[in-house]
């Protein structure tokens, strides 16, 4: 639908749909948050600032709370709860519970049955939902943009901004539409789609910009695999990422605890119709890739934009033509010990961590459990699989997942953020190597000196049996 | 927030593309729930040798012709990576006041401007010459104007930076964004009377 006759895009209609106050040329505009997620680690300070200026929370019913990143994963004791052994953490974690209980927040405590990452349990409970804004202190709040909501990371500063008013001070930003046509191959999947999207356009090639996933592949994706897409728009500059809702979404949506009913339902999915981009709407970028063009992809580097197909060979510094970019390749092939020219198939790894709110929800695990069934993990690999909430983990242990993985020999963990921020025990040793599902593979991220290859949880599983760099589809052939 | 009218320091340079939150601060050190002592957390694992704590003689800021220095020139799209505030925490309590790069990252720089750390931005040329600058001359000092948007290199050259209004009119003033939402308790409270809550996370 149009306005006054001018074409509009999913995101345009949701950015018009929440303005408070429009933006002038004195100030940014103020935009209206629907659904406010806050989580342990930055929150206290926010807390403490609406604390000092004697203010509420706004909308505690607007607002939900979980606790994924400092949280460790190890199994529960005897009386069924999961023991903090970190003092600051649990010091962290006993704040948190404080503060939502003072403000009427509800939360979800470690080890209650609707806990686990922020970004898993808003879609889970139905909470995320077309057309809303949502914002977070955590970036990959974008996740949310898999379901044609604007939802975007945001500091504790502005996490207290949130709390007091519901609203914050935005500049407009830009649009990038992203889109990817053609079907994907048998073995490639939705990780594949967004690490090729960040290693073609860099890690902020996207700033300033929202994207709109769009084409035959995205459309194609389950809302599992669209999360996973939107999830990392940040890691390619960009605050969000958004796919436009259609009848996969709204199937996934209907009958969830937070999902309209009834007559409203009838409306809601009424009004979410009108949300994707007119025909003809301009976008201030655009790109294209093609799926059938794509197999698994892996980074080799230490940031998310250093990626290539997983048969490609690491590239040499001195074909680089910018200065700082070589410098950067320098440094990175350095803290990761790989040379020029290597191809990472074959090489050698100690961990692998199936997890994060990229890649730990059921479909993820389904994907990684299929494959495998039957087969072993290699004596040389630790592999962790860490459920993205405790239904998942339900889900999962009804489907029979976790037998699978543990006869495989992985570890079957609780719910949290674990190994991708590594602040809650869950981590390399220096030096390790590990085939990761999560989102970062920054220096350290996932524990002081460790090194990351990011991939999908399908090349993910088959690196693990393997005890080295996979490609998934030589195995998918092999068991089919 | 303290008023921020006029910088003047020496610069140090960490000629390095994208560096992420996680180098800034690693996340090991976001347990805390309050802002105090993270300076000593500012690029940690760059800083401290293996143990963490044995100053890592290699790394520029530890070199001690550079302590003291208080802007920051850095490689291209600084600050990429996680929302935590506690980059920029750590960059004051580090003692830096401005960072100069060509880009920031979008939430870094938000997160900067409500602490007072001034983000710039210069063309790709005068990043290079502050690079070498800082690198020939450790006592070679910038002075930076808030309210002309003005920076003035060590050989007295006056360079213009984009500062949005509303973030300058903040820093000069030292008053910070909440006041001016609470203020619109009106306006927001018509928003809310023409438009429903779409879930409630308390029913």
């Amino acid at each position: 639908m149009t306005q006054n006759g001018k074409r509009r895009t999913l995101f345009e209609k949701v950015w018009n749909a929440h303005i408070v106050r429009e933006q002038s040329d004195d100030a940014p505009a103020v935009l209206y948050v629907d659904l406010h997620l806050v989580h342990e680690v930055t929150s206290p300070q926010a807390f403490s600032m609406i604390r000092e200026r004697g203010l509420k929370v706004r909308r505690p019913d607007q607002t939900i709370g979980t606790m994924d990143h400092s949280t460790p994963t190890t199994p529960r004791n005897e009386l069924g709860i999961i023991p903090v052994a970190d003092a600051m953490a649990a010091k962290q974690l006993d704040t948190f519970t404080k503060n939502c209980a003072d403000f009427g927040i509800p939360m979800y405590a470690l080890g209650d049955e609707h806990q686990g990452i922020v970004h898993v349990i808003g879609p889970e409970k139905g909470l995320t939902q077309p057309g809303m804004t949502i914002v977070c202190g955590d970036s990959h709040t974008s996740t949310h943009g898999a379901f044609g909501a604007l939802a975007f990371g945001i500091g504790t500063s502005e996490v207290g901004h949130v709390l007091a008013t519901q609203t914050l001070l935005q500049n407009r930003p830009r649009t990038m539409a992203v889109n990817v046509e053609g079907r994907l191959g048998e073995g490639v999947t939705a990780k594949d789609i967004i690490l090729a999207v960040i290693a073609r356009i860099g890690i902020g090639g996207g700033t300033g910009h929202v994207f709109e996933y769009r084409g035959e592949a995205i459309r194609s994706l389950s809302m599992e695999g669209r999360m996973t897409v939107c999830n990392m728009s940040i890691e390619g500059g960009a605050r969000a990422g958004m796919v436009a809702p259609d009848e996969t979404t709204f199937e996934y949506i209907q009958g969830r605890e937070h999902a309209p009913q009834g007559a409203d339902w009838e409306a809601a999915v009424a009004s979410w119709r009108e949300l994707p981009t007119d025909d003809g709407a301009e976008f201030d970028q655009e790109i294209t890739l093609r799926a059938d063009e794509l197999i698994p992809m892996i980074t080799y580097g230490t940031n998310p934009g250093m990626g290539m197909p997983i048969n490609a060979a690491v590239p040499a510094p001195e074909d680089e033509r910018d200065v700082n970019k070589r410098i950067a390749l320098e440094k990175a092939l350095s803290y990761m010990d790989l040379r020029p020219g290597q191809h990472l198939l074959g090489q050698a790894i100690d961990v692998v961590f199936i997890g994060s709110c990229t890649n730990s929800r059921i479909t993820d695990l389904r994907q990684a459990a299929q494959f495998m069934q039957g087969r072993k993990v290699a004596d040389s690999v630790r592999m962790m699989v860490v459920p993205g909430s405790q239904q998942v983990k339900k889900q999962a242990e009804s489907e029979g997942l976790h037998e699978i993985f543990r006869a495989a020999g992985a570890e079957w963990r609780e719910a949290g953020c674990s190994m991708c921020i590594a602040m809650n025990g869950d981590q390399l040793e220096p030096g390790q190597y590990a085939v990761s599902t999560s989102n970062r593979n920054f220096e350290g991220r996932q524990g002081k000196g460790g090194r990351t290859f990011l991939a999908s949880p399908l090349t993910a599983a088959a690196s693990a049996v393997a005890g080295s760099v996979t490609d998934p589809r030589a195995m998918l052939a092999s068991s089919l | 927030m303290d008023k921020l009218r006029h910088i003047e320091g020496s610069i140090v340079a960490i000629p390095v593309n994208d560096i992420d939150t996680d180098q800034i601060i690693p996340a090991r050190f976001l347990k805390v729930t309050d802002k105090e002592g993270l300076g000593k957390a500012a690029f940690c694992d760059w800083r401290y040798l293996e143990d963490g704590e044995t100053p890592n003689p290699e790394f520029i800021l530890n070199q001690p012709e550079y302590r003291g220095a208080s802007v920051l020139i850095a490689g291209n799209n600084f600050g990429c990576g996680s929302s935590r505030e506690h980059a920029p925490w750590a960059l004051l309590g580090a003692g830096f006041k401005a960072v100069i790069s060509t880009d920031f990252a979008d939430i870094f720089r938000n997160n900067s401007l409500k602490n007072g750390l001034l983000p710039i931005i210069v063309d790709e040329e005068t990043q290079r010459q502050l690079f070498s600058l800082a690198e020939e001359d450790p006592s070679a000092s910038v002075s930076v104007d808030v309210e002309t948007q003005t920076l003035t290199l060590p050989d007295g050259r006056a360079l213009g930076f984009p500062l949005d209004g509303f973030a300058k009119y903040c820093l000069l003033n030292g008053v910070d964004q909440l006041g001016y939402l609470l203020a619109l308790d009106d306006e927001v409270l018509a928003f809310e009377s023409a438009n429903p809550p779409r879930v409630a996370t308390t029913a």
